[in-house]
């Protein structure tokens, strides 16, 4: 059974480079534009585990990993920041806001696969 | 196959383009003032979005700029730097730079690097304080800020978790952490929390582990080598943060990637007051590998979520949200194909009316019922087809404020553009090409239309000269409108000059609108030396003539000294128009419906001979120059006599009229375009052609350009003391 990780990021750049990457290492992978769209794909969908941007319009990343947090459902879902921010009162926002890990773009594919199956473990 | 990266490359770009307007469109609201607080975020989105991107393809001038860029706007979004006139200015111009970096990476150019570093200093000025511009900030990830040279103070974490082989082999925890206090200013801290009850000790164990905060200008690897021969025997953890950030993996690889994982949620919850020693059990596992089950309740999220966090059940709000207009992307060439499809379909439905009609079989009520219901279902499908092909003229309006500032810093003269209607739909194919005109129009409204500040006070009008771009929708046809607040046309100085060329008689008497329209006739350029900016070698004609190429129509209106008005209608597709079916000389021809104001059938009474060739038709109390059509078209001279012939009473691109006369209507119908560059030459005189019902060629005739073929033009001034000297004798 192929792992699924929802990536959340407003760039369509950014969602094809994830799609592209990710599939390429054998992920399904379901796709939202924002937060608030990221929310509503977890309405349908239960990704092993999440990518999301931080700079989002309509929701941005801290509110979408707070959201998924007060889920139940989710409470134990990997959530993985990938952001160009190196900002350290924003990584302890979303570390906060309950973030699993923070990756920072650009990233580099091999290293994002391997961090993905390592909190999917 | 397709290379999956070239194609997110071009996303990329295009994506660029999209943020590139919404960063210009944010900081002109700024500018104005009307700018909400979502206007700062978006702005800075834009900004951040693109520094993202270019990331992945290794665009690194695009990278720094948009780095140092963000790092003033993110200034101004977090309170520190207030939005001024001055710095808004500024962010304007660095949103050109950006824009230029956009161009020079898509096509492949280097960057202008002096740009860069003179925008860089100027956002660092205007930022205050120097630091936008830091070269550790660099969005590669923070761990190298302490390359040699740069003797930064850090706080380092590192976590020291020995394995028994560590003291097995004769190793001292101690007489490390003696030596990392070297170092600098390090706090130790013991987690024993591993520590069994003494029964069930093994005394060859290692059960302890120890944090150290360490403040120390010394680089990782400089940490890493005071380990360096204990490394394979105990598990190491240095990272660094200047805020004290608890100590988490991290994963660096090349290009700069870089993965911290925090561990799960509840440790930032209660990291507060607590030792840290409860969250370091599970001690063959790194944090990394703890398995995401054993997160616990979340305690109360500290920060409060942003406004737009759902309330308390999100998940079941799917599908509430307002995620305006669904839409899909689809390739231009697969829209195109349906446009030109369409254009066949419309042309067979005509047949089969025709042949049906032909052979009598309309007469059958059901048929007639049938072939009607066609007809409308061909007339919506083409409708439906084309608003797929519309976009708002946005897309152009957007590239204005920028040429305005050029123009303006140029000039020296203070604009505000006011755009309106930038929502308004016309085809793709007509926006593309709309720009041009636009730019040209625009250029010209700053350079010849506006006063400089002195001259505008001495007016008595505010120093800033107001230029309003508008578009509208207006019978079937899209209009654009630029406006000015200047000194209008110098009537005197327009019409001196047309004298001065050749182009009126100096007898001519002219309606103000006759006069100011004289800019866009072939050879007038009002400046005496053709500026650089309105000009750049073209004259008003040139753009004149690409306006009619599009079927379009281009005429100015000037109120002395409150300005002047460019009026720029176009019809909103190129691919279909409705048109009137006439013939003339054996020719089967289609007059633009915009064109015609009436048709009529002239009474030998009406027509008074102007000279040899030309006649005068007196309608509703004008006298209008007749042109017969199949002359000015080359087919030759009409035997006809005007009474025998239909008149189309036409209106020029000047609001002048002129009377095409022809042997027959033979109704009005909608005609697709087919140009006649493309699958033949430019024919004077003609617009393009169209495929009639029965299967032939018929042409459509560009009503001004025929009008000018036949001389009427030049007829029509020197005709005025004759139509003036009929009205008298008819007072």
């Amino acid at each position: 059974m192929s792992l699924t990780v929802l990536t959340v990021d407003d760039s369509r750049a950014m969602r094809d480079m994830l799609r592209h990457s990710l599939t390429a290492a054998g992920f399904r992978v379901v796709q939202a534009e924002d937060g608030l769209h990221g929310l509503e794909v977890l309405a349908t969908e239960t990704p092993d585990v999440i990518v999301t941007d931080i700079n989002m319009p309509r929701m941005d990343g801290f509110g979408f990993i707070q959201a998924v947090r007060q889920d139940e459902a989710r409470r134990a879902t990997p959530v993985l920041v990938l952001t160009t921010e190196v900002d350290t009162e924003k990584k302890n926002r979303a570390r906060a806001a309950g973030a699993t890990g923070w990756i920072v773009k650009p990233f580099d594919p091999t290293k994002l696969v391997d961090a993905i199956r390592r909190v999917a473990a | 196959m397709e290379d999956p990266m070239a194609a997110i490359r071009v996303t990329f770009f295009q994506e660029c383009d999209e943020q590139l307007a919404e960063l210009e469109n944010g900081l002109l609201a700024m500018q104005d003032g009307t700018a909400e607080a979502e206007t700062v975020n978006a702005v800075f989105r834009a900004v951040h979005s693109m520094k993202g991107g270019a990331g992945i393809f290794a665009l690194d001038a695009l990278v720094r700029f948009a780095h140092v860029f963000e790092t003033a706007l993110d200034k101004v979004r977090s309170g520190m730097l207030a939005a001024s006139p001055p710095v808004v200015a500024v962010f304007l111009r660095a949103a050109d730079l950006l824009a230029d970096l956009v161009r020079a990476a898509r096509d492949g150019l280097p960057a202008d690097e002096t740009r860069i570093a003179e925008m860089t200093q100027e956002l660092s000025r205007a930022g205050g304080a120097g630091d936008t511009n830091e070269p550790a900030h660099a969005p590669r990830g923070e761990a190298e800020a302490s390359e040699p040279g740069k003797p930064l103070l850090q706080i380092w974490h590192i976590r020291f978790t020995p394995h028994a082989e560590l003291y097995a082999k004769a190793n001292e925890a101690a007489v490390l952490l003696r030596e990392l206090r070297q170092l600098g200013q390090a706090r130790v801290t013991l987690d024993s929390s591993r520590l069994p009850d003494l029964p069930d000790i093994d005394p060859e164990g290692a059960y302890l582990s120890w944090e150290i905060e360490l403040e120390s200008a010394r680089t990782e690897k400089e940490i890493r080598d005071i380990f360096e021969f204990v490394e394979e025997d105990c598990e190491l953890e240095i990272i660094t943060s200047s805020q004290g950030f608890a100590p988490g993996e991290v994963i660096t690889g090349d290009n700069g990637f870089k993965f911290e994982f925090f561990g799960p949620p509840e440790e930032a919850a209660d990291h507060g007051g607590e030792e840290r020693e409860a969250e370091t059990e599970p001690e063959q596992h790194g944090p990394a590998a703890r398995p995401p089950s054993a997160i616990p309740d979340v305690s109360p999220p500290l920060p409060p979520p942003p406004p737009a966090a759902p309330a308390p059940s999100p998940l079941s709000a799917a599908g509430k949200s307002e995620r305006a207009g669904v839409t899909i992307r689809v390739e231009l060439d697969r829209v195109d194909r349906m446009v030109d499809l369409m254009g066949e379909l419309v042309i067979n439905e005509a047949m089969l009316t025709q042949n049906i009609v032909e052979s009598g079989l309309a007469h059958s009520s059901k048929l007639a019922m049938t072939l009607e219901s066609l007809e409308t279902l061909t007339r919506e499908i083409q409708d439906s087809v084309m608003a797929i092909r519309a976009q708002p003229v946005r897309s152009v309006f957007q590239r204005m404020p920028r040429l305005v500032r050029e123009v303006a810093a140029m000039t020296g003269k203070q604009v505000r553009l006011v755009t309106e209607g930038e929502a308004t739909e016309v085809d793709k194919t007509v926006i593309e090409r709309i720009s041009d005109p636009l730019t040209h129009m625009i250029r010209n409204a700053i350079d010849h239309g506006l006063e400089s500040p002195e001259a505008r006070l001495a007016a008595g009008k505010p120093p800033e000269g107001t230029v309003r771009l508008t578009a509208l929708h207006r019978s079937g046809r899209i209009v654009l409108e630029v406006e000015d607040d200047g000194a209008g046309i110098d009537r005197a100085r327009v019409r001196q000059k047309a004298v001065e060329k050749g182009l009126i008689d100096p007898a001519a008497q002219l309606s103000d609108e006759e006069t100011d329209n004289l800019i866009f006739l072939p050879g007038f350029s009002t400046a005496a030396a053709v500026s650089d900016i309105s000009g750049r070698g073209v004259g008003m004609d040139v753009v004149r003539q690409s306006v009619q190429a599009l079927g379009g129509r281009i005429s100015i209106a000037s109120r002395p000294g409150r300005g002047s008005t460019f009026t720029l209608s176009l019809p909103l597709t190129l691919a279909v128009m409705d048109g009137m079916v006439v013939s003339t000389h054996g020719h089967t021809l289609i007059i633009p419906l915009s064109a015609i104001v009436e048709t009529l059938k002239p009474r030998a009474e009406d027509v008074f001979p102007l000279d040899a060739e030309s006649n005068l038709l007196a309608s509703r109390g004008c006298y209008v120059p007749m042109v017969d059509t199949a002359s000015c078209l080359g087919y030759g001279v009409s035997p006809a006599a005007p009474e025998d012939c239909v008149a189309l009473l036409v209106e020029g691109e000047g609001g002048g009229r002129t009377v095409l006369l022809v042997d027959a209507i033979h109704g009005q119908r909608q005609v697709v375009i087919k140009s006649l560059e493309a699958n033949y030459r430019a024919v004077p005189g003609i617009a393009a052609a169209t495929v009639m019902g029965d299967g032939q060629v018929a042409l459509i005739v560009d009503v001004d350009a025929a009008i000018r073929v036949a001389g009427a033009a030049s007829a029509s001034r020197t005709a005025a003391p004759k139509i003036m000297e009929l009205q008298e004798r008819a007072a």
